[in-house]
């Protein structure tokens, strides 16, 4: 693992020092605690490579081999982490194949600053050679971006950019650098940045909404909780736990909340959302307060918003306050972080268990399991299932790994069955739904806790989206472990053409290559697997494994993910079949 | 809901790419800008954008959300109409001769209230503000004559009710 060890640094700040644009880009990474970035040359950024070739000691800088790549590395690093992700590119056709990256970064709040080159201050706006308005271009999906032209800006920017990707939500910054200001001379000097004046990252909750809200919480007779990444993101998984057991509230997840609390948990209901548990979306409609923490009442999580939650007292808990009332009108809303909210909420509660209540999410589970999910996680039938491979990766890694998704019926399969015990173990592409997501943020992730077991499980469709990111694994002979589950078509969109399009397979049946060939190719261990007889042994084998290992299930074809709410249906119409 | 005109007011630093970010956000939800004026304001080194929608006050209250959220963006309010007081500016260019042989032309000038900022021997430039429907008014009365050019500028508004945007940066100086 050597090429890839993050690389220890003790960086002080250094004083009045002569150096170039490039050079200062450099300190600025180390003096942000930044050891590991994502990138890929070209010519515009070229004098900060040449920077990074002299640094090697101190940063590491992984090849990618393709910009999104690097940017959904540097995101499964963040998640995991809980550091900024950095990723870097050249102008042109570098910048631009970074914007998937940063939309799925911005919709899941996913803090990242991304550099990119650019053609030198003279030439900008004449269409030179790999020029792109990449400023334009990026707008409407980065937090914040900025175009640096002059060297003296690096430092001051820089700072800025951190800032602004980590505090309050977080987000993705693109800063652009001219090439000039890239060999330019500098006095650097850095600060860390501490505020912005027209940015104020984390509102302070009120009292008296606290008031309302405790008050609400202590008088319900059905409460329910749906907690979102915010609690992830805000640190507030103890207090999360706290409040939960307490109040003895039913708690259920998002698909980005996921892992926030124990899937364990007696308190833990289920997921929610469109091939969420039966109990937690149709129980949404029968809850007397449903207190939201730290999510955003998506349009996956809501169904029909006409009938979402309406005989209920909504509590929003949301650092964001674009997010109030947005979607869902609220009854009490808590600005501020889940954590500190959480911790000032937890006093005024009073100790509670609603067991009749939480009987009723017991029942519904029982219901589905039956129907749904007996036969996903034990089937009679011949053909494996995405549920039972999921089921036995859960046993060889006991609930201990870093599941990462990519999208598709396998990303719902294993939101719905992974098991975890520990936060920040759920990486997938939520918000945006990007194809080829998971085998480079499994890259980001494994890199991001080098101590943890990553299992990345992706289709036969998203794999072959950013596959070539095998090189990426086996050149800093990164340890992840890779589970295509593999049903020859794109799975997700043939179900909706069987339930909605009357079985019309318009392009998405997959005739797919030799993937244990292609991952030999690329150096790595690799095994096929498609009778139930060898599943077991095969993800035990890979989970044992010390080094990256690519398993291939071949699953049922036209199997389908159940429960279901059909777009646009109401919450409680979820479907069992 | 009922849609309406409603004048969005935006203090912010003065930065490149700040109208791309707060345009982008009327454009993803797909609402057009009637009118758009950015111009310093009140406070030193701070712009200030008038933008005028036509469109209910949900989607109203949901874009100033959007666009206070904004790294840049200090401050943001709606207002209805009746909340403001707005103005308008006009430049009407029409041929000079038209002055002497069109004797309404002259009446139109003094009803209007309208200037001549200047005379050549080509043409004459008229100069009008006021509401909209004014502007409109006097903009068809002229155009059987004949009109070379016309200009109308975005909105600028001020509102009744103080926007309380210095305490809100002392405050700001102060916290940070
Ligand atoms: C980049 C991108 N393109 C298209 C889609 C639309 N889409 C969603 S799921 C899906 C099928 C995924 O198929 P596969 O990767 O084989 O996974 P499966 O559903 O079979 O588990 C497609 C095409 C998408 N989410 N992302």
């Amino acid at each position: 693992m050597d090429t890839m060890t993050k690389k220890k640094t003790t960086h002080k700040n250094p004083k009045k020092l002569r150096v170039s644009g490039a050079e200062a880009i450099i300190h600025c990474l180390l003096a942000e605690g930044v050891d590991l970035i994502y990138g890929y040359p070209g010519g515009a950024i070229m004098p900060v490579y040449d920077e990074l070739y002299k640094f090697q000691d101190k940063l590491t800088h992984i090849l990618t081999r393709h910009e999104q790549g690097a940017t959904h590395a540097a995101q499964g690093y963040a998640r995991v982490s809980g550091k900024v992700g950095v990723a870097m590119a050249t102008s042109g056709p570098g910048a631009t194949n970074l914007v998937t990256g940063l939309a799925d970064a911005q919709i899941d709040s996913t803090p990242m600053v991304c550099i990119t080159g650019q053609v030198p201050r003279h030439l900008l706006g004449s269409d030179a050679f790999q020029e792109t308005d990449i400023i334009g271009i990026s707008t409407p999906v980065t937090k914040w971006n900025y175009q640096i032209t002059t060297a003296e800006e690096i430092p001051g920017i820089m700072a800025k950019a951190f800032f602004i990707a980590k505090s309050g939500r977080p987000g993705p910054v693109l800063i652009d650098i001219t090439k000039n200001a890239q060999f330019d001379e500098l006095d650097f000097h850095y600060e860390a940045c501490t505020g912005v004046r027209s940015y104020q990252p984390t509102p302070v909750v009120k009292a008296e909404a606290l008031e309302m809200a405790a008050d609400l919480i202590n008088n319900a007779k059905k409460p329910y909780i749906v907690f979102g990444q915010g609690v992830i993101l805000g640190e507030a998984e103890k207090e999360l736990k706290a409040f939960v057991e307490k109040s003895g509230i039913p708690a259920a997840w998002t698909i980005l909340g996921l892992s926030a609390m124990n899937t364990d948990h007696p308190l833990n209901v289920g997921m929610v959302g469109m091939h969420g548990n039966y109990g937690p979306n149709v129980l949404t409609n029968e809850c007397d307060v449903l207190i939201a923490i730290g999510m955003r009442f998506d349009d996956r999580v809501t169904g029909n918003l006409e009938s979402y939650a309406k005989q209920a007292k909504i509590i929003h808990m949301e650092i964001d306050p674009a997010e109030i009332n947005k979607n869902v009108q609220v009854d009490v809303a808590l600005l501020g972080n889940a954590k500190e909210t959480l911790k000032k909420l937890l006093p005024k509660i009073k100790k509670n268990s609603h067991e009749t209540w939480h009987n009723e999410f017991k029942l519904k589970y029982e219901e589905e399991f039956k129907t749904v999910i007996e036969n996903d996680l034990h089937p009679k039938k011949e053909g494996l299932t995405m549920g039972e491979v999921v089921e036995e990766i859960n046993k060889a890694s006991k609930n201990k790994a870093v599941i990462v998704t990519d999208v598709g019926q396998h990303q719902m399969v294993a939101c719905r069955y992974a098991k975890f015990d520990q936060s920040k173990s759920n990486i997938t592409s939520g918000g945006l739904g990007t194809m080829g997501f998971a085998l480079p943020a499994a890259i980001g992730a494994k890199m991001g806790a080098e101590e943890r077991e990553v299992v990345a499980i992706i289709g036969d469709g998203g794999y072959q989206m950013t596959i070539q990111e095998l090189a990426t694994i086996y050149q800093n002979k990164t340890a992840v472990k890779i589970v295509v589950l593999n049903n020859d078509h794109l799975g997700m969109v043939r179900q909706w053409q069987e339930l909605f399009f009357e079985s019309r397979y318009a392009s998405t049946v997959m005739t797919n290559p030799d993937f244990v060939k292609i991952a030999e190719g690329y150096h790595i261990k690799a095994q096929r697997v498609s009778e139930r007889k060898n599943l077991k042994a095969a993800v035990e084998e890979m989970i044992a494994a010390k080094e990256p290992y690519f398993l291939e299930v071949k699953v049922e074809k036209e199997d389908n993910v159940f429960p279901m709410i059909p777009s646009g249906a109401s919450v409680s119409d979820i479907r069992l079949k | 809901m009922e849609k309406k005109f409603f004048t969005i007011s935006v203090y912010s630093e003065n930065n490149v790419g700040l109208l791309n970010r707060i345009s982008g956000i009327f454009l993803k939800r797909h609402i057009n800008i009637e009118g758009l004026n950015v111009s310093k304001s009140e406070i030193k080194n701070i712009s200030k954008f008038t933008i005028v929608v036509f469109t209910t006050e949900d989607w109203t209250r949901k874009i100033v959300a959007q666009i206070e959220k904004q790294i840049e963006v200090i401050k943001a309010f709606y207002h209805t109409d009746e909340e403001i007081i707005y103005q308008e500016s006009a430049l009407f260019k029409i041929a000079s001769h038209l002055l002497f042989d069109e004797r309404q032309i002259q009446n139109i000038i003094k009803e209007s209230n309208s200037q001549i900022v200047t005379v050549s021997r080509d043409f004459f430039i008229l100069a009008k503000t006021g509401r909209r429907h004014e502007i409109d008014e006097m903009h068809d009365e002229l155009e059987p004559y004949g009109i070379m050019q016309f200009v109308r500028s975005g909105r600028i508004a001020v509102t009744k009710a103080a926007m309380p945007i210095t305490a809100l940066l002392n405050e700001y100086e102060n916290n940070n």
